[in-house]
């Protein structure tokens, strides 16, 4: 469904991505996980069409990414930014679905079902600035959601906000991409969260980022909080990620499953 | 607390006209040179029941609204083009940096030149002077919009019109705002200073000539403080609109502080 061929991308002389190549299948949850300021936030950007990458390819669907691709959605961590002040947390869900030719009744039937689904029913007509930030990203969430992409890309979606929410997004994000069999792929820093997210964990190289590990999760369907994380594989595969993160090698009894 | 500032807002008025009336009363100042406050204040009273005054205070205020409209309605537009061409505004620059220098009461014998109407004239020299604050507010406040705010609207496939229209906007509208807000002060200011120049049959500042001219210093010192208290009043007016308006935008603001 995505894929990405030896993505390359320098600011000036200095490179950031240095052949970066992840692909995604259908429906599949992949986690990208690498240290602070390693690029990833430039991967996100460039599969966004945000940016245009110095080379390689992004193929969404077999169609490469040239401009802006409107099946794709973006979540991006700082929410306070990303949800407009002056619109109602309704109002925010259902803009961008302008871009989907629906009337304005259609807009806001669909802002409310996605609303619902975060648990938000309540606060549709409440503005972000009233809202704590849990709430808020539950909100830009809600407009991934409601804009129905094939492709959900996430850029640390859970950096600004406490544990216990943090805790509760991964659940909800979990379930939304399950329910929607939405493609999703996530970036962040926090090698656990990628190990209970994911579906697949990638684990990025420091700058200039090349791939240096890409290890299947194998914990099922469905996750829990503190049984999942309990679970032998969970803590080895951890330890894994974190030893790869930390730019140690691969561990041959991990990589034998792949 | 908004009693209190209101209260010692107000205190700080009487005490000043207090103090005004003792220094007349005590005969420094030679009356016929400056009224006493009491007397001023009487003029301005008076004034409200002056026919004449009244249809002058109309017209002053028809000009002033009149260019301010014009104002907003030439200034906003030119202040978002600019402010979403960088490479128009670095041109356009030199002129703006030349031209807003200049007083604009200055431009007020070209006006005279230019229009033989005595409406037209006050209202383009409000615009010519009222715009500048508007543009170069929304120029500043666009560039300082957050590029994440704009990425996100453009990461959902929205062109840069409807960024600019959807996000830039309504990020930049509370400074547009207080530009207009200025631009207000500014046209009481050029209305009645062309009125003064320009002369004409009505507006505040010829009744301010016309009484000066017949000697009566408390009509015109009255009629001064009647064009004070609109620039006040409308001021206050458009602060209250702006905090209903943008309350989110205040609310942000509290919290970054």
């Amino acid at each position: 469904m995505l894929e990405i061929t030896d993505l390359v991308h320098s600011y000036g002389s200095h490179r950031v991505l240095d052949g970066v190549s992840i692909r995604a299948a259908e429906g599949e949850l992949v986690c990208v996980v690498g240290p602070s300021g390693c690029g990833k936030s430039t991967l996100l950007r460039s599969v966004a069409g945000l940016i245009r990458p110095t080379g390689g390819r992004v193929l969404i669907d077999g169609q490469p990414v040239e401009r802006i691709p409107d099946n794709l959605a973006v979540v991006f961590q700082d929410y306070s930014r990303s949800l407009y002040p002056w619109m109602t947390a309704a109002n925010n869900v259902a803009l961008p679905l302008r871009r989907r030719g629906l009337d304005r009744r259609r807009r806001r039937d669909a802002a409310m079902a996605a609303l619902d689904q975060v648990g938000l029913a309540d606060a549709a007509e409440k503005y972000p600035w009233e809202m704590s930030g849990g709430m808020q990203q539950r909100v830009s969430i809600a407009r991934a959601l409601a804009y129905r992409p094939s492709l959900l890309l996430m850029d640390e979606p859970f950096g600004s906000v406490d544990a216990q929410t943090r805790e509760d997004l991964e659940d909800l994000v979990l379930r939304v991409c399950a329910h929607h069999g939405m493609t999703t792929l996530l970036i962040t820093h926090d090698i656990d969260e990628s190990v209970y997210v994911g579906d697949r964990v990638i684990v990025l190289t420091r700058s200039p980022a090349r791939v240096a590990a890409d290890l299947p999760v194998d914990l099922g369907e469905s996750r829990d909080q503190i049984a999942t994380r309990q679970l032998d594989a969970f803590v080895r595969l951890r330890a894994e990620v974190g030893r790869l993160v930390r730019g140690g090698s691969p561990t041959p009894t991990v990589l034998e499953k792949h | 607390m908004e009693h209190a500032r209101v209260l010692r807002g107000v205190a700080g008025v009487a005490g000043f006209l207090a103090a005004a009336e003792i220094v007349g009363a005590t005969g420094l100042i030679d009356d016929r040179f400056l009224p006493r406050m009491s007397t001023i204040l009487r003029g301005a009273a008076e004034l409200l029941a002056d026919q004449e005054f009244l249809a002058d205070a109309r017209a002053t205020l028809v000009a002033w609204g009149l260019g301010l409209l014009l104002t907003v309605a030439v200034a906003v537009p030119a202040g978002l083009a600019l402010g979403a061409l960088p490479p128009v505004e670095r041109a356009v620059r030199p002129l703006i940096e030349f031209l807003r220098p200049i007083p604009s009461v200055a431009v007020i014998p070209l006006a005279i030149l230019l229009f033989s109407d005595n409406l037209h004239l006050r209202v383009a020299v409000v615009v010519y002077a009222a715009s500048w604050p508007i543009v170069i507010n929304t120029i500043y406040a666009l560039r300082d919009v957050d590029p994440l705010a704009k990425e996100t609207l453009r990461s959902f496939g929205f062109g840069p019109v409807s960024v600019l229209l959807r996000v830039a906007l309504p990020s930049a509208a509370p400074f547009i705002a207080t530009g207009i807000r200025v631009a207000a002060g500014t046209a009481v200011i050029l209305v009645i200073s062309a009125e003064l120049l320009a002369g004409g049959a009505e507006g505040v500042g010829i009744y301010i000539m016309e009484a000066a001219g017949g000697n009566r210093m408390d009509l015109m010192l009255g009629a001064t403080l009647w064009a004070g208290l609109f620039g006040v009043l409308s001021n206050s007016a458009l602060v209250a609109v702006e905090r209903r308006l943008f309350r989110w935008h205040d609310v942000r603001a509290g919290a970054a502080r």
